[in-house]
């Protein structure tokens, strides 16, 4: 599975109340959702989203378990998140819904925002302004299986059969 | 042997024996979620098998509404009435409606047992640690697969030892202690281990204090946070619940891959600071800073001795700061109002009501208005939390909280004699 895109990069400890705030959490609609990604710190965010990748810091999702978090992210058009690391039920939660993560640390100090990125999920490789290749954390095990599943709902209907 | 508590408790539930680092698929004691979560839930299941969701184990979950308590508006009433009328469909068993109290707080009081493994649709989930669970929090999607299966995968976490050594000073509670915590490790270095905690004493640290620390181990990222079950376990749920529970404990000889002792003693009052929870100060740094509205209660510090010293502290007196207070359940209202605590802090001009995570999530019952102050017993100050990006919240224990709800300002209790 390979990913490619720009990057918008963000710092350490991005919480998911920052991510989508709690007065949008009675919905579950992904295109409302994308509107209000990042609306605390920058309510604009969704118009430059689309086809970016993000490069952040470390525990990227931390806070709640709100689903929305990814939901929202994915929706507003990013096509995965490279972090130093991610809090647990973020990381699960982007995978659930087949939104690529990968864990790479350092990754902050190696990337400039703009730049290209190409991303193999399967092997971690990421080679940036396609010249310069350093090896990240590749997806494996349960995760990897629902991610290629396209998401746990996908992972759950194939499981029962239905 | 020479298995932590983690690896004890997850060998059972995945039925064979386990490292840290290795990905598991384990069978899950107790599966939970509330109002705000439990709609998400609910759409996935019925997405996942259309109109006719089979529930692996009706005893096993364990339904509380919480967030929108009472609902706020037309959206919220229909988010819990569709919960609601789930809970009907399907005959749940375990389902508490508007009026009994937050999640985390109903699993202590009624479900959950040392050596289980917890899994709900909220964060903070952790605090059954307290009971030496292993508890987690995780997405809709997730919780709903467990709904489905009875089961989930985890990767096993490093176990980690905090010793607690000597005894707190007065007023001095598990809300420091976390924040100490914080302070020392910051919010990011537990991410892929199980805190193991360990008191030296069962009654220097009791339930109440345990609870707490459990809440925010969340907020140190640890993948799970519990407090090794003692003398003071087995008194909790003998009274909540009648029986003696058995316990789960790791060899003496069990392998952490560090450890670290807290001298109670020396722990002071401390604050998180905006806008991040491990950016923790003494309260002699932040000493006289103005305050707008305090808030008292949340799943972190909504219990009876939190009320205790926030009574204590109010006692004849009126606040300056507009005050909230919120215990967790209706079982920790009614002990606080037999005690008369209720009294106290209605008499000192608080708002008090029960059974909601009311302004803690920002969604109604107290929200924060542009550049106010405010100073709160719960466990997030991540900006915009509680309402507005532009107020400024100060993560305190119940004596800080109370102490700036009658003087208007952060200062310690002893200021007010
Ligand atoms: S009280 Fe606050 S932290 Fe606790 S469950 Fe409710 S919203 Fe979450």
């Amino acid at each position: 599975m390979i990913v490619e895109g720009r990057v918008i990069k963000l710092g350490d400890k991005i919480d998911t109340d920052v991510i989508i705030p709690a007065k949008h959490l009675k919905s579950t609609d992904p295109e409302y959702l994308a509107q209000h990604v990042f609306e605390p710190i920058d309510p604009e965010f969704y118009k430059k989203a689309k086809g970016a990748i993000i490069i952040a810091g470390k525990v990227f999702g931390m806070g709640s378990s709100r689903e929305q978090a990814a939901i929202a992210i994915k929706a507003a058009g990013v096509r995965a998140i490279v972090a130093e690391s991610f809090a647990r039920i973020f990381y699960r939660n982007a995978i659930n819904n087949g939104l690529p993560v990968i864990i790479c640390p350092g990754i902050s100090k190696e990337v400039n925002e703009g730049a290209w990125l190409k991303i193999d999920i399967e092997s971690g490789e990421v080679t940036i302004n396609n010249t310069k290749k350093i090896m990240c954390k590749p997806v494996t095990g349960m995760a990897l299986k629902i991610l290629e599943a396209g998401g746990l709902l996908e992972y759950l209907k194939n499981l029962r059969g239905v | 042997m020479n298995k932590s508590l983690t690896e004890k408790i997850l060998e059972r539930a995945a039925g064979k024996a386990v490292s840290p680092g290795d990905v598991i698929e384990i069978d899950v004691d107790i599966v939970a979620f509330h109002d705000l979560t439990g709609y998400h839930v609910i759409e996935v299941l019925e997405k996942a098998t259309g109109s006719n969701t089979k529930i692996h184990s009706i005893d096993s979950l364990v339904v509380a509404f919480d967030h929108l308590v009472p609902p706020p508006d037309v959206r919220s009433a229909e988010i819990q009435q569709s919960i609601r009328s789930f809970a009907r469909r399907n005959a749940l068993r375990n389902f508490h409606d508007v009026g009994y109290g937050i999640l985390h707080q109903v699993l202590l009081e009624r479900y959950v047992l040392p050596g289980q493994v917890v899994m709900a649709a909220d964060s903070h989930t952790t605090t059954s640690g307290a009971l030496g669970a292993f508890a987690q929090g995780l997405g809709a999607s997730d919780i709903a697969a467990i709904v489905l299966t009875g089961k989930t995968w985890v990767i096993v976490p490093h176990p980690f030892k905090i010793k607690l050594v000597g005894s707190l000073r007065k007023w001095i509670t598990g809300k420091e202690v976390a924040l100490e915590i914080l302070r020392v490790f910051k919010a990011d270095y537990f991410n892929g281990m199980s805190i193991e905690v360990f008191t030296e004493d069962p009654k220097t640290f009791p339930m109440d204090f345990r609870v707490t620390v459990a809440n925010m181990g969340i907020e140190m990222n640890a993948d799970a946070l519990m407090f090794i079950p003692d003398a003071e376990t087995i008194d909790y749920v003998k009274n909540e619940r009648g029986f003696e529970p058995k316990l789960i404990v790791p060899d003496s000889n069990a392998r952490y891959v560090d450890e670290y002792t807290i001298e109670l003693d020396k722990v002071e009052f401390l604050v998180s600071a905006p806008h991040s929870v491990d950016n923790v100060k003494s309260v002699r740094d932040v000493w006289g800073t103005e305050v707008d509205y305090v808030f008292i209660g949340s799943c972190t510090n909504g219990r009876v001795s939190d009320f205790e010293i926030a009574a204590k502290i109010m006692k004849g007196k009126k606040v300056k700061a507009r005050c909230i207070a919120i215990p967790a359940s209706w079982n920790v209202f009614k002990r606080c109002m037999e005690l008369g605590y209720i009294q106290t802090l209605v008499e000192a001009g608080c708002i008090v009501t029960y059974g909601t995570c009311g302004p803690c999530i920002g969604g109604h019952f107290g929200i924060a208005a542009p550049n106010e102050t405010v100073v709160s017993t719960s466990n997030r100050n991540f900006i915009g939390r509680m309402g507005s990006p532009q107020a400024k919240i100060y993560l305190a224990g119940p004596a800080i909280a109370a102490t700036a709800a009658v003087t208007g300002r952060i200062v310690e209790p002893g200021e007010l004699a």
